[in-house]
């Protein structure tokens, strides 16, 4: 049940090139945001916006943060943060969608 | 509770640290060690809760009478702010993860340190530079913030007084707290012994757990709202001052979706040592172990969803009220399924009432009217007459200081044998623990009939017929204040003069009672094989324990 002599079980390697092909992405989604920003889209500019924002975050998470490798518990982990956060805005704009 | 893990070295952690210096202030300021860190933090915190206090006497004292008696109206409002704000960001939020969780954490769960020693000092470090940053205000042009511990737009905006500092504290003391919580939830992950799993941990380091991840996903929320404000004020951002096109009421969502959970962090800590100590002075496993454990997690988790229960008559739109005070109800479930697994322990137990118990008696006692009153303010009608009352501060005082403030005491005279190696006067001890309970008594509960009745919180003054209650809740502070003088002054007395206390003096059977008192600078001599449940009191057969 321990985790305490369990450090040689973690020996997951994310080859160069996907480092690089994920950095290379994260720099087209940023681009593709500026893109975004310079064109009327009215109300869903926002909302393409989040949504490139997110692909950005999970990229990171996923790679850099090696949690697509790591042990299930994480992904638990990362999930509960989650849905607390999506807790959090769905209870506010419930104040703010029917003042 | 475990085979072989009694630790034989002869020097204590206070003989040997983990510094280049052996002695003096450095030795304690830049160790590691994680008891350290945590005496460290115990001096440090009393030492504000002091200060709170003698702040908190000082506003009751101007209440005695109607009119104004020592202070003006303003220095009172600079009271209150510096009071609440002391006390909760200096003493309640810290006080027990910090001093008890730090020092108890690794050694519960069998382990040499916490995960990470060097971000355990510096989230102290932290703490004393967010507490100058506290402090400092009072000495600067405009004086200390007037707010309240709230911090509420507009006039948090419009104020002249050093609302900045204040906030930029409460910003750093929120980075002291999210690095504990890390350290405490990486530690409970990473460095438990061999054979202790989840559910042989004790039910503290449950308690530690569950807050450690209320510190980590909370915090950073109020950190940028402090940090808005100061933005708002140094720039003239419109984000939450309506005379710029913000709004007000984003800013107590964003204040309360952190400071309510808040609140779970300075009591979940609490529910963890009562379970210790209701175990340990019943000599019975706690009844419903998993219940408690699993209560402690949907404490943290359902403490997210209800902050707007303070926002009922701020202008939140009435379907919000109505989800927010049902779930409101909802963090009464596992609150009373702890309260009723505790009596449920104590029943048919050997019952052993030394102090520490007496203090959670008077928990149990002060809690359950505490979060009772909680329900009456949670409910949406009952809260339109009572908001912004003095009940609202009896209840938050019954909660957090008849709570948390009862079982940081109970904690200090539970561990304090093995904290210090030294054994208090027990019949002193128990004097004072029957005089903060009457103190306690007559200092709060007068606040809920003046509540009841219309008297309006943070104000320094009052109409005629609000007199007697308020002269009553005056006495009792300084009958608090007595009582206070004496738990403390015993345990001060006691670290000069107290009888050698033996590895376990009241007969527990944690991880922490099967190490000399002071434990050793590693705890363990070698890391403990974990055999037994948490609370299996067969174990006590073949240990010594008692006081003689």
């Amino acid at each position: 049940m321990s985790n305490y002599n369990n450090e040689e079980k973690k020996n997951h390697v994310i080859d160069y090139g996907t480092y690089i092909f994920v950095w290379l992405g994260l720099l087209a989604l940023t681009s593709l945001t500026v893109t975004v920003a310079g064109i009327h889209l009215g109300n869903y500019t926002l909302i393409v916006g989040l949504l490139i924002a997110l692909t950005k975050a999970s990229l990171v998470i996923a790679i850099f943060m090696h949690i697509k490798v790591e042990d299930p518990i994480f992904k638990v982990f990362i999930g509960i943060v989650l849905l607390t956060l999506l807790a959090i805005f769905i209870l506010t704009f419930i104040d703010y969608s029917f003042r | 509770m475990a085979n072989g893990t009694i630790a034989l070295a002869e020097k204590s952690f206070y003989q040997e640290g983990t510094t280049k210096r052996k002695t003096g202030l450095f030795s304690w300021i830049f160790s590691t060690d994680h008891k350290r860190i945590g005496i460290l933090y115990l001096t440090s915190v009393t030492f504000f809760f002091v200060c709170g206090v003698i702040l908190g006497e000082l506003m009751r004292l101007e209440l005695i009478a109607p009119g104004p008696t020592i202070v003006n109206a303003e220095t009172y409002n600079r009271f209150f702010t510096l009071h609440g704000v002391i006390m909760i960001f200096l003493f309640i939020i810290p006080g027990i993860p910090a001093v008890f969780g730090n020092f108890f954490l690794p050694i519960q769960i069998g382990a040499k340190d916490v995960a990470f020693p060097r971000l355990n000092l510096l989230s102290w470090w932290l703490y004393v530079i967010g507490a100058v940053f506290a402090l400092t205000s009072l000495y600067l042009p405009g004086g200390p913030a007037d707010t309240g511990w709230t911090f509420y737009i507009p006039y948090s905006i419009r104020t002249g007084t050093n609302v900045s500092y204040t906030l930029m504290a409460a910003f750093i003391l929120g980075f002291s707290s999210i690095l504990t919580g890390l350290n405490f939830i990486t530690t409970v992950h990473r460095m438990r012994a061999p054979g202790m799993s989840f559910f042989k941990m004790p039910l503290n380091i449950w308690a530690l757990y569950a807050t450690g991840w209320v510190q980590v996903v909370a915090t950073p929320v109020i950190g940028i709202t402090m940090l808005l404000i100061i933005i708002e004020r140094t720039f003239g951002v419109g984000i939450f001052d309506p005379a710029l096109g913000g709004d007000p009421i984003l800013y107590q969502h964003m204040f309360w979706i952190y400071s309510h959970p808040a609140v779970y962090i300075m009591i979940l800590p609490a529910m963890g040592v009562v379970s210790e100590i209701i175990a340990t002075f019943s000599r019975r496993t706690i009844f419903g172990y998993k219940a408690v454990a699993y209560s402690s997690l949907a404490i943290a988790f359902f403490g997210y969803l209800v902050w707007a229960h303070h926002m009922f008559v701020s202008g939140l739109s009435e379907t919000a009220a109505i989800v927010f005070s049902f779930l409101t109800f909802i963090v009464a479930i596992p609150s009373a399924i702890k309260v009723f697994n505790w009596v449920a322990t104590m029943y048919k137990g050997s019952i052993d009432p030394r102090t520490p118990f007496l203090w959670v008696m008077a928990f149990i006692f002060l809690f359950s009217i505490g979060g009772l009153t909680g329900l009456v303010l949670g409910s949406l009608a009952t809260d339109v007459h009572l908001h912004d009352t003095y009940f609202v501060v009896g209840h938050f005082h019954f909660v957090m200081f008849g709570g948390t403030g009862t079982i940081f005491f109970a904690a200090l005279h539970y561990w304090f044998p093995k904290m210090f190696g030294k054994m208090y006067n027990e019949k002193i001890a128990k004097i004072g623990v029957g005089l903060f309970f009457i103190a306690f008594l007559t200092l709060y509960f007068p606040m809920f009939l003046l509540g009841y009745n219309g008297m309006p919180r943070r104000y320094f003054d009052y109409l005629p017929q609000f007199h007697t209650l308020h002269f009553i809740s005056t006495m009792g502070a300084w009958l608090m204040f007595i009582a206070l003088s004496i738990v403390i002054g015993n345990l001060l007395y006691a670290l000069k003069k107290g009888k050698k206390a033996p590895a376990n003096p009241w007969g527990g059977v944690t991880l922490e009672w099967h190490i000399p008192s002071p434990p050793p600078l590693e705890n363990f001599e070698e890391i403990p094989n974990v055999t037994h449940e948490p609370y299996d009191f067969s174990q006590l057969e073949g240990m010594e324990y008692g006081t003689e």
